[in-house]
């Protein structure tokens, strides 16, 4: 019994951390269509800051990755996805692989391409017992800061003006704008809420491994793709579901699956997506107003 | 009286097959001036040819359905490995791979077999994954093919008992040379150039411009890209069966993130619309990666060494890469092949 909810409670901490980064990635592909790489490097940069300001107050710190994950995702958007804004999405896509790989390779030629330990938070690290079950301090936060996030995304997105102009233009840009919708402000907005999405896993995932890379970023990205591509790309609940879904059945899988297999789960992950795929090409929620009208 | 036609000349066919006989043409005189340099030079060039085959393999599928692929390294690594496991020394893989099944431990192939089985188990691969994979919209297409990468490279990295996992597999037959290296990379130009002449892939490039158009005039999009990948994949697996003979042993590491970087990178860069953007963007960044080479070993002014930091070329490339996509987004060759430099007759 312990077992099982031990599993299950892990299950839905990772979970939840890849529908935060899934999330992050829909926002910006609601209103740009643009599948935003660079997102993963938004993680990363982070929890380099993280590095950077370690020994300072742990609030300073917090507030650093934030700062510097919400400027990084505001200069990319000016600098490479602004004038791209009428490209086709594949232009739009090669284009956010390529400052992906800048960033990245940057980061690698100034800190070096080996991984650092950096150990945030320790006391995350304890065990506490709750109805006279174990579980890890880290996992019941990682579950509290995604659904207080979430319930703050879904808040600003449901009755603020900004967050409404933001739906309007993740459902119809062009509409949008003719009614008055100030296109840079909302895409902005997109931009710097999923940098604060970013550097909400990247302490998240500092505190879980203790260590920073510079790929960091980019493997948890692409296990969110695949998240938002079975959710249904454009719809934000299922970039949340389908993120979810990926790192909640990886989990699962590591518990279920003989040692043997073990190591091949998130291969068994991606062949389940390739078989939700093959029924529902659109994902499991669909977006509306995705397929362009002729 | 009636206009004289003009009787057609033995060399008619030129115009039409001009960006192919001229792109043969200028890797064939760019492996003879090889040829003459240095061997560390000798060895360049080579791996570039091997590059060269890689980028046109990603271009006959890219190129034609406009859809891009981060999954065709994932090909390249599975060519790879077929072809080691065949073309290796029975008792070298006795001692590297003790559980291999008998059939595989005992097979002992020469190297064109072998290079043909690593393209055609590629292509085959391609076939199954790409079956569910192209029925998707474009943009999760390309996502979907980025998962592709990411299974091969924990499948392969794991599976030890047949690739040995993360550690190398050591002492291939290294048989590729420049001459190796070159005579693929003809086949490969010429296959892409007669693929792309065909016309499955004319409605193919039809469905790039204009998904709904295509689909509304008849065209079957999913039968046609699902052709071009497995093509594509056939190319990318001799590549890499190439690139692992070329270096005498396989890493799984090595065919990951940096490679796909690299060759979409290539790709992008000398125009994803043309074969002769493909080979353009294999032959600059060549040159180009060779000239950061030596600017990071240093140049000497007067007594001092004046170097670049490690990695400058590499942070260099994804400039170019992203300044390309931003002021010219179909690269060098603007989606077009190379003109016929005459009149027409």
């Amino acid at each position: 019994m312990e077992r099982l909810v031990q599993t299950v409670v892990d299950a839905v901490s990772v979970g939840s951390l890849y529908a935060l980064t899934a999330l992050g990635i829909g926002l910006i592909f609601g209103v740009m269509r643009l599948i935003n790489f660079a997102h993963g490097e938004l993680i990363t940069f982070a929890a380099y800051t993280l590095l950077a300001l370690f020994g300072l107050p742990v609030p300073v710190m917090l507030f650093g990755a934030i700062v510097v994950a919400v400027a990084l995702a505001l200069i990319t958007e000016r600098a490479a996805f602004r004038p791209l804004r009428n490209a086709d999405p594949t232009t739009l896509l090669i284009s956010s692989f390529a400052v992906s790989f800048f960033l990245q390779k940057l980061l690698i030629l100034v800190v070096g391409s080996r991984l650092k330990g950096l150990d945030f938070l320790p006391v995350l690290g304890h065990q506490i017992e709750l109805l006279g079950i174990r579980l890890q301090l880290l996992q019941v936060a990682t579950i509290l800061v995604s659904a207080i996030l979430l319930i703050a995304l879904t808040w600003f997105l449901q009755t603020t003006r900004l967050g409404l102009q933001m739906r309007a233009a993740a459902e119809d840009f062009r509409m949008a704008r003719v009614l008055g919708v100030r296109a840079n402000r909302v895409i902005a907005m997109a931009f710097a809420l999923s940098g604060v999405l970013a550097a909400a896993v990247s302490c998240l995932v500092v505190v879980q491994t203790g260590v920073v890379q510079p790929r960091m970023g980019l493997q948890l990205v692409v296990i969110a793709f695949v998240g938002t591509v079975i959710g249904g790309l454009g719809s934000l609940t299922g970039a949340a579901l389908g993120g979810f879904l990926v790192g909640a059945t990886s989990i699962l899988l590591q518990a279920l699956l003989p040692p043997e297999l073990r190591a091949f789960r998130e291969a068994f992950v991606f062949v389940a997506v390739a078989l939700v795929l093959l029924f529902r090409p659109q994902g499991l929620i669909p977006a509306r107003g995705l397929k362009e009208r002729i | 009286m009636p206009p004289a036609v003009a009787r057609p000349q033995w060399w008619s066919w030129l115009p039409r097959l001009w960006p192919l006989v001229a792109l043969i043409a200028i890797v064939v005189v760019i492996a003879l001036a090889a040829s003459f340099a240095p061997a560390v030079l000798q060895r360049r060039t080579t791996q570039g040819l091997i590059n060269l085959i890689a980028v046109v393999g990603l271009y006959v599928f890219v190129g034609n359905s406009g859809v891009l692929s981060f999954g065709n390294v994932a090909f390249m690594a599975v060519g790879a490995y077929v072809s080691a496991l065949l073309t290796m020394k029975a008792a070298a893989k006795s001692v590297f791979l003790p559980d291999l099944p008998p059939v595989i431990a005992h097979a002992q192939w020469p190297s064109l077999p072998g290079a043909l089985a690593g393209g055609g188990v590629a292509a085959v691969f391609a076939l199954i994954v790409g079956w569910p994979l192209m029925r998707l919209s474009g943009v999760s297409a390309s996502i979907a093919t980025f998962a592709v990468l990411v299974i091969t490279y924990i499948v392969l990295g794991n599976w030890t008992a047949v690739t040995g996992g993360q550690n190398s597999l050591m002492g291939l037959p290294a048989y590729v040379d420049l001459w190796t290296a070159l005579g693929w990379a003809i086949a490969a130009m010429v296959i892409a150039f007669a693929y792309q002449e065909t016309r499955s892939a004319l409605q193919l490039r039809a469905s790039r411009e204009d998904e709904a158009a295509a689909q509304a005039s008849g065209v079957d999009v999913v039968r046609h890209r699902l052709t071009a990948f497995v093509i594509s994949a056939f190319l990318s697996g001799i590549a890499g069966v190439l690139l692992a003979h070329f270096l005498g042993s396989v890493r799984v590491e090595n065919f990951y993130l940096d490679l796909t970087f690299l060759i979409v990178a290539m790709l992008i860069i000398g125009g994803r619309g043309s074969l002769t953007g493909a080979v353009a963007g294999a032959v600059v960044i060549a040159v180009l990666t060779e000239l950061l080479r030596q600017i990071e070993i240093g140049v000497p002014i007067g007594k001092v060494t004046i170097g670049a930091p490690p990695g400058v070329g590499d942070v260099i490339l994804a400039l170019i890469m992203l300044l390309i996509i931003l002021f010219r987004p179909n690269g060098l060759a603007g989606g077009r092949e190379l003109p016929w430099p005459f009149k027409r007759v």
